[in-house]
């Protein structure tokens, strides 16, 4: 038995190399390295001296460093519930349909999803164009204002927001879509017997039998909305990339652009910091909030 | 349920219907109106009136992205990128997953809790270390470069040791039984066993690193060493500031993605709700 243990264990380790191979160069060592860095004035590539929490201190006095965050957090605000909910209420109607029309109007609402961000980019900045784009009609016949949008501090991260929406709620629908087909349909036929309106249904059975999808999908965007970057990044070309600055444009200015390599590292871990303390808490919190919700 | 609460049930139901169809069709509708865009000549695309169909079809944006730019060669390299990344992620993660649903060694379980934490870590803050490391080691503007750092999916190995535990105990033991290798058991029994999750992961992961944009951005300077979804954001100059030409650009960028897709619904929508820790 014993000998059995050791000739698997050495098994495990030959099968696990290549594992541990990529893992530990781009994974275990670049993430060492990151805290390393952070406490020194290293550039982008070579080495700096040691500085200890100089990097960290000056943070708060950073007024960049404020912007990125506030930006970040504004974003955050503007695209996790809305998609959400779009997400949602999509779910609710396509999972009624059936079929081949079920299939495309699927099709019709995850391929935006599929897209690289290049190509998002180029559609709504064509759409949004100030002088030509078809958007600005909508505008128009809405009452409002043509405005250069991502030109516009105001509406700049409203409307990088709304093409997150459109670009990434293909995702959330899909997990909505499993969760609304995971519900027994016996549930329903019980409902309806007791003579139940829609509403009703909607309220005792769909919404709380959801709320662990739905925990998992706000934990999700949340989490990626935070680590934005892409889109942020190609529409301020041109624009004001000052004053729309994201935290991991910033951490790429201050690294890419400012060659500062030991100051970028700092803003990193903090940001690493506050992504892994987001993500255990909140995914925890809403399980707590959805669990006595069913009471 | 009497007659008319029974109408108004079906007609809410037809409303709500119409208009998940009707919302699909707008949803969809900014990426027909690029395509409809990139197929009109020059002077009707800055039209003030909207055209929903070009009135003179043309395809010369597509010919002038195909043969003026280099967009031919960002092709191969978003290949090379994509499929050698998607192969170096399935091989490693296939083998971890099943060593640590099947073996049996010291330190299984904090390998797979170090797993399962890595799941949170965002890459994206690794940037700069990256690109120190890819310096270092002279692959800045190569397509290795481009995919070390895109290795990184601890979920391919989380679905992989799911789907393994799955496999029957008998089936190894009766292997083993024959005196066969644990390499011989994974790509007789389990990888066989599993086909469908193969093919479904590595079409996901196939997509994740076609569209990447941040780390092949930052590791490529050169305009040819590009992939396609970062080369059509990086040379402007080729394009001009013709919208149509632009808008080609991007639909052949998106092309091989969106085909993929289309071809293989079902897979990816599979593989994509796993990744996100739902079983489907």
């Amino acid at each position: 038995m014993l000998r059995n243990i050791r000739s698997e264990t050495l098994i495990a380790g030959f099968l696990l190399l290549p594992f541990f191979a990529v893992y530990g160069l781009v994974f275990v060592y670049p993430t060492v390295q990151m805290f390393i860095t952070s406490f020194t004035d290293a550039p982008l590539i070579g080495d700096g001296k040691w500085v200890g929490w100089q990097n960290y201190a000056r943070l708060p006095n950073d007024r960049m460093f404020i912007l990125a965050l506030w930006n970040t957090s504004y974003f955050v605000v503007l695209s996790v519930v809305p998609g959400t909910v779009v997400a949602l209420f999509v779910a609710l109607g396509v999972s009624r349909l059936k079929g081949w029309l079920q299939s495309a109007v699927l099709a019709l609402f995850f391929l935006p999803y599929i897209l690289p961000v290049g190509v998002v980019y180029f559609l709504w900045d064509w759409i949004l164009n100030y002088q030509f784009g078809i958007g600005m009609h909508g505008l128009e016949y809405l009452g409002l204002e043509r405005a250069p949008v991502f030109k516009t501090l105001t509406w700049f991260l409203p409307a990088t927001a709304l093409v997150t929406i459109w670009w990434t709620a293909g995702f959330s629908f899909l997990l909505f879509l499993a969760g609304i087909r995971a519900i027994p349909p016996e549930i329903y036929e019980a409902a309806t017997l007791d003579n139940a309106g829609r509403w009703r249904t909607f309220r005792s059975i769909t919404w709380p039998l959801l709320w662990p999808v739905t925990a998992l999908v706000l934990t999700i965007q949340m989490i990626l909305q935070l680590k934005i970057f892409d889109q942020v990044y190609l529409f301020s070309i041109g624009g004001r990339p000052n004053d729309t600055m994201v935290m991991v444009q910033y951490i790429y200015t201050r690294a890419f652009v400012n060659n500062q390599g030991g100051r970028a590292a700092a803003i990193a871990v903090t940001l690493f910091a506050i992504v892994i303390i987001i993500s255990v808490f909140q995914f925890q919190l809403l399980r707590m909030v959805g669990g006595s919700d069913r009471k | 349920m009497n007659y008319v609460n029974l109408q108004r049930w079906n007609l809410l139901g037809g409303i709500v219907t119409v208009l998940t169809v009707a919302f699909s069709l707008l949803w969809a509708f900014p990426i027909y109106w690029g395509i409809v865009t990139s197929l009109k000549p020059d002077d009707e695309v800055i039209r003030p009136i909207v055209e929903l169909w070009p009135e003179n079809l043309t395809f010369e944006h597509y010919t002038n992205a195909l043969f003026n730019t280099q967009i031919g060669q960002w092709y191969v390299n978003s290949v090379a990128v994509a499929v050698g990344a998607t192969v170096l992620t399935i091989i490693p993660s296939m083998l971890c997953g099943y060593v640590i649903s099947q073996l049996n060694f010291p330190g299984r379980k904090i390998l797979w809790w170090l797993i399962l934490a890595s799941f949170m870590v965002p890459t994206q803050t690794l940037i700069i270390n990256h690109f120190e490391l890819m310096a270092q080691m002279n692959l800045l503007n190569t397509w290795t470069g481009m995919i070390l750092p895109q290795l990184i999916h601890p979920v391919i190995i989380i679905v992989y040791k799911q789907f393994f535990d799955n496999v029957p105990k008998d089936f190894r033991e009766a292997a083993l039984m024959d005196n066969a290798s644990e390499l011989r058991i994974l790509w007789k029994v389990f990888v066989p066993m599993n086909w469908g999750i193969t093919t479904a992961l590595s079409i996901v992961v196939f997509i994740w690193t076609w569209n990447a944009f941040l780390w092949p951005f930052l590791a490529v300077t050169q305009s040819a060493n590009m992939t396609v979804p970062v080369g059509i954001t990086q040379v402007n100059d080729n394009f001009g500031v013709y919208y149509a030409r632009q808008l080609a650009a991007a639909i052949l960028a998106g092309l091989p993605v969106a085909i993929v897709y289309l071809l293989f619904q079902r897979q990816v929508t599979r593989a994509i709700t796993l990744s996100a820790g739902i079983k489907g």
